[in-house]
């Protein structure tokens, strides 16, 4: 869209950013930098990247249009934050990061297109970018044919690792597994009904979640059953889930269908402060649309929520809100959106280098410290070591914590025994 | 699938899952009550249909979101205003899109289609800039949430309660209207020969106006009642469209009797297969069963004539 | 001869002419082969507009169904693709190798039998001619034999393409679900991603459009042509002459199916890759426009159409993505209200008259027979 970052919005951006960014313990170099102090171009670029002495470009590519946006908006607005602080912090390699926003308009071609126009027209050094499983599908031939460099934000299904791709939301079993420990553990569930949305993430997540309650859990999937995207009827499937009683809903619909999902659920008589409910699905953002005090007692397994007590989202929940409004909510996605620029400026630094093929054998072990969710590292396949959450709604639309794992959790992204 | 349950879970299972099809069918019946006016009676095929009941849930939201902060000591009634004011809102803006571009359509049906189309492309943008990507949560007043225990395993839905009861009185209402008012004989007049209606004195294009305009209203409202069910987001009225056509061309056009019955026979199919099998196919096999079945008998359930 | 001066009067020559140097010289001579293959992208939805043309425009069956067609070649031609991708070697990180990717994810084990001819490349391309020719007969036979038309028939075709969607959505083992078959590498052994590659695929993919403008131009000029022609104005006149009316619009509605088709196949080839999103009502009903922006009568026109509403949609989309959609939108009303016969109507009103006239006054002409026909000129630059 622009290749100005934050045209209009500058100055009084820039001093909110700079005050929320000094507040992080990373920013030390102010006031403003300058920028051309880095190592010279030809040492740090040697493939014809769009890299000069004093700018570097990457791209954002999500879909600010369609029905998708909905979603990618707080991916877009993550991103566009993380580069100001970046920027206000010195940069990359003492280089200002310009970004080229393209709209992928919620359809799959169009993200690869895009993907190809931001890799062979444009020459960005890395692409932040895709939310859902189709459009990254859709986007990997592209930056692997041309060689670029994606960071993918969104929890997804797993069975993917690319050299030219970091995933920095969790993998299927990441998210899945200990949540489901947890609940079998702290509710003592035997019973499980799985209800998603009719496509690849929800059937793998579900796959998998099956797995592991009849073979490590030894508990029992009462029920399984899909709805086409978009469905806003699920009174059947409420009346199947009251006849078999399970101890526990687990549920992966997405988008609108969410909305229209819970609120039945209410309607129903169904109490989730009784009945327990584990989504892998609805993060702060959908929340917002549900209505706080329809899944008000719902349980959710993420990596992240906005209310989590550390240093780190201190500073972030504010610079966030600062740079996007105090209405804005802030969910999984959205922050690891966010550790995309991050991880890709401590992996150049690391690497000494913008070229890709350093930046993808540099990246493992590459560690974030200053991650909102609290710590992360970035595992040889590419996927993020981070602790699974489990988080509860309240009626306000915030998590409340109630359990996180005490170790990170490694990303296995071909699960054995569990395809 | 059943051998593990007691006869009294079942008996009181299918009389929830009956309710539920009844649910269905107030939804497919409000969606296609206005439908089923503008295109049973004047022809035009209105794409932008669902973008009219989304604009009835949007002036739901800000209904709300007003009395809320004004008005917090009236918000449990705040919703039958908010119904007035979606049919109002949708009203005129159906009113002012036939002024502006239906009217010099009547002659060519197929192009109200992709004119209609380009007007929800646009009234989706529209909503999108000025409420927002994301969808919004409608808070509704304590009383229409939850569930009446009739017996211990027998719980009904209020909001659905309030659709059901909200879907009759339009029908009777617009029943009314259509067919014992003075108004609504005029329609039919220039429904049947618009030359002579005009001769006996009839304005056609004003009877024209407000016609659209009721469908549109009507649209409004069913998007108001939706907020209680479903989303409300810049594109959720798309959702819509397939299924509310479908019900009133299979219930054949210009027969208020037809969209209700197949409505019924509709919802009744799709929300007994949902029990059986998954969502989506069953989705599936009920619209292929509708198209079957409109191959076979291409004017719908109740209509006379509608070849072309 | 092919080109004589009956099979195209002068201002189609004139058009056909221009198109063929601008899509055979001029676009390859002065794109990058990105841009080039976008429009390759582009011209696979002239072919649906182009069969359209004869569908819609001189049939008078408005189908808003064209991309069940389009995704029924695009997923024929893509299953070949894909089975090509997913050979033993490729695929052996899988718990099933040889099988695509995901099937493997859908724990399928086998590759299920309707599959299995799609190894063969013979079978592959008679599969996208008659897999949509057969499933419009059916559709067609149907409808038109019991007089379904009109709106009828549109609100029918998009109710197909709705149950396509959901199907192929939900039945992701067999069809990839709604990522669609991703990471199309190889047609016998060729690699269709390189740039040479995508050069080649353009040119063969507008010797095809040209041939089928040629087929669409000859079905327009013989008595066929005609009856649909005189069906669309006056039906019953046609009838009561003693012509199946019904049949006509079955063959109609047939080669605009076969004519989708190769366009979803050349997707599948040029972009490689093919998911529902080409299936379901809002792509059917923007190829509906796409024919309408071009003229719904002109042949060039659909191919200009196609190709203008998509340079478009690319280029507002890159510099103002909140203005497409209010773009798009007021270019159908634009379209319906003020040019119901698109650019080719702009052209004829005001551009070719104005030729004809300096031409007339240069040289006297004799009689056009084709001066009232209503497929009068392309637009040309």
């Amino acid at each position: 869209m622009s290749d100005e970052p934050n045209k209009g919005l500058r100055s009084p951006l820039r001093r909110k950013l700079l005050m929320g960014a000094a507040a992080l313990p990373l920013v030390s170099i102010l006031p403003r930098p300058s920028f051309g102090a880095g190592p010279a171009t030809a040492t740090v670029n040697t493939t014809g990247l769009a890299v000069t002495d004093t700018e570097v470009t990457v791209g954002i590519l999500h879909s600010a249009t369609g029905t998708m946006a909905i979603s990618e908006t707080g991916s877009i607005q993550a991103e566009k934050l993380a580069i100001e602080q970046i920027n206000a912090a010195g940069g990359v390699l003492g280089r200002k990061i310009k970004f080229i926003q393209e709209d992928g308009a919620s359809d799959w071609p169009t993200f690869a297109e895009k993907a190809k126009k931001l890799l062979v027209n444009d020459k960005v050094a890395a692409i932040m970018g895709c939310w859902t499983s189709a459009s990254r599908k859709a986007v990997l031939p592209v930056v692997e044919q041309y060689n670029g460099m994606l960071y993918y934000p969104t929890f997804y299904e797993g069975l993917e690792q690319s050299k030219n791709v970091i995933y920095t939301g969790q993998e299927a079993t990441q998210q899945i597994l200990a949540g489901l420990n947890w609940i079998a553990k702290e509710k003592g569930a035997k019973s499980f009904f799985f209800i998603g949305s009719d496509y690849i993430w929800p059937r793998t997540s579900n796959k998998i979640a099956r797995k592991h309650v009849e073979n490590v859990l030894k508990g029992k999937v009462v029920g399984e059953e899909y709805y086409a995207l978009g469905s806003t009827q699920f009174n059947s499937v409420i009346n199947k889930i009251k006849l078999t009683k399970p101890d526990v809903i687990f549920t992966d619909v997405v988008g609108g269908s969410n909305v229209a999902f819970y609120k039945q659920l209410k309607a129903a008589g169904v109490d989730l402060s009784k009945q327990a409910l584990l989504t892998i699905s609805v993060t702060e953002d959908e929340i917002d649309g549900i209505g706080g005090e329809n899944i008000a007692g719902a349980y959710a397994c993420m990596k992240y929520f906005q209310s989590l007590d550390n240093a780190n989202n201190k500073t972030f929940v504010p610079a966030f809100k600062k740079m996007w409004g105090e209405k804005t909510v802030i969910g999984d996605v959205t922050q690891a959106g966010y550790l995309g620029p991050w991880l890709w400026k401590l992996t150049c630094e690391k690497a000494g280098s913008f070229d890709v093929d350093k930046i993808a054998a540099a990246s493992p072990g590459v560690e974030f410290k200053e991650a909102p969710e609290g710590y992360v590292r970035i595992h040889e396949n590419h996927h993020l070591w981070s602790k699974t959450r489990v988080g509860r709604a309240k009626l306000d639309g915030q998590f409340e914590l109630i359990f996180e794992t005490a170790d990170l959790i490694e990303p296995d992204p071909f699960p054995k025994g569990y395809q | 699938m059943f051998g593990d349950y007691s006869i009294g879970d079942l008996g009181s299972i299918f009389v929830m899952q009956g309710f539920a099809g009844l649910i269905l069918f107030s939804v497919y019946v409000l969606m296609a009550l206005g439908l089923a006016i503008i295109f049973g009676q004047m022809g035009v095929i209105n794409m932008a249909h669902g973008e009219f009941m989304i604009l009835g849930a949007y002036v739901t939201w800000m209904t709300s979101n007003l009395f809320q902060s004004y008005l917090p000591g009236l918000f449990s009634g705040y919703f039958f205003l908010a119904m007035m004011l979606a049919f109002l809102a949708s009203g005129a803006l159906g009113m002012l899109v036939e002024w502006v571009l239906i009217r010099h359509l009547y002659k060519r049906p197929l192009d109200t289609l992709l004119a209609t189309w380009g007007l929800s492309l646009i009234l989706q943008q529209a909503y999108r800039s000025v409420f927002g990507a994301r969808e919004v949560g409608v808070e509704l007043p304590q009383w229409m949430l939850g569930s009446l225990k009739v017996t211990d395993s027998i719980e009904v839905p209020i909001n659905g309660i309030f659709v059901m009861g909200l879907t009759v009185s339009i029908t009777c209402a617009v029943a009314y209207v259509i067919y014992k008012s003075r108004w609504g004989r005029q329609v039919r007049a220039v429904v049947q020969n618009r030359i002579m209606a005009g001769a006996v004195g009839i304005n056609t294009e004003k009877v024209d106006r407000y016609t659209y305009g009721l469908g549109c209203g009507i649209a409004g409202i069913a998007g108001s009642a939706f907020t209680m069910i479903g989303s409300t987001g810049p594109t959720s009225g798309q959702l819509y469209i397939v299924d509310t056509f479908l019900v009133v061309v299979f219930g054949g056009a210009a027969s208020l009797l037809g969209t209700i019955a197949s409505a019924f026979s509709i919802s009744q199919t799709q929300s007994t297969l949902e029990f059986f099998m998954s969502g989506s196919m069953a989705k599936v096999l009920t619209l292929l069963a509708v198209v079957g079945i409109l191959m076979l008998r291409p004017q719908g359930l109740f209509s006379l004539k509608v070849r072309k | 001869m092919i080109i004589n001066s009956r099979f195209f009067n002068r201002s189609e020559l004139i058009g056909f002419v221009a198109l063929g140097l601008i899509l055979f010289v001029i676009l390859p001579l002065s794109l990058d082969v990105f841009r080039l293959n976008l429009v390759a992208k582009y011209l696979t939805y002239a072919f649906v507009a182009i069969g359209l043309v004869l569908c819609w425009g001189y049939g008078g069956i408005l189908s808003l169904g064209q991309g069940v067609f389009f995704g029924l070649g695009g997923y024929c031609m893509a299953m070949f693709l894909k089975l090509e991708a997913s050979s033993v070697e490729n695929t052996k990180i899988q718990s099933t190798p040889g099988i695509p990717d995901f099937m493997d994810w859908n724990q399928i084990t086998a590759l299920p039998l309707f599959w299995q001819p799609f190894h063969s490349l013979t079978f592959t391309v008679l599969a996208i001619i008659l897999v949509p020719g057969l499933f419009a007969l059916i559709i067609g036979t149907a409808m038109f034999k019991r007089r379904v038309g009109g709106t009828y028939f549109a609100i029918i075709t998009q109710a197909v393409a709705a149950i396509l969607t959901i199907l192929i959505v939900g039945q992701q083992g067999y069809t990839g679900g709604i990522n669609g078959m991703t990471d199309l590498r190889t047609l016998k052994g060729w690699d269709i991603r390189p740039d040479h590659a995508k050069v080649v695929l353009y040119f063969f993919e507008v010797f095809l459009l040209f041939g089928c403008i040629l087929i669409a131009q000859f079905i327009r000029l013989t008595k066929l042509g005609r009856i649909l022609v005189a069906m669309r104005e006056q039906e019953d006149r046609v009838r009561f002459s003693g012509y199946s009316v019904a049949n006509f619009k079955i063959f109609a509605f047939c080669m605009a199916a076969i004519f989708a088709a190769i366009g979803g196949a050349m997707f599948a080839l040029n972009v490689g890759f093919m998911s529902p999103s080409f299936v379901g009502i809002v792509p059917s009903i923007e190829m509906v426009i796409y024919t309408a922006v071009g003229g719904r009568t002109s042949i060039f026109g659909a191919v200009w159409g196609a190709l203008l509403v998509n340079f478009a949609k690319t280029g507002l989309s890159e510099s103002f993505p909140q203005l497409w959609l209010f773009g798009l939108g007021a270019l159908f009303i634009a379209v319906v209200l003020a040019f119901p016969n698109g650019l080719s109507g702009i052209w004829a009103d005001h551009v070719q008259s104005r030729i004809d006239r300096l031409v007339s006054s240069i040289k006297k002409k004799s009689g056009d027979w084709t001066s009232n026909s209503v497929a009068d000129g392309a637009p040309a630059e």
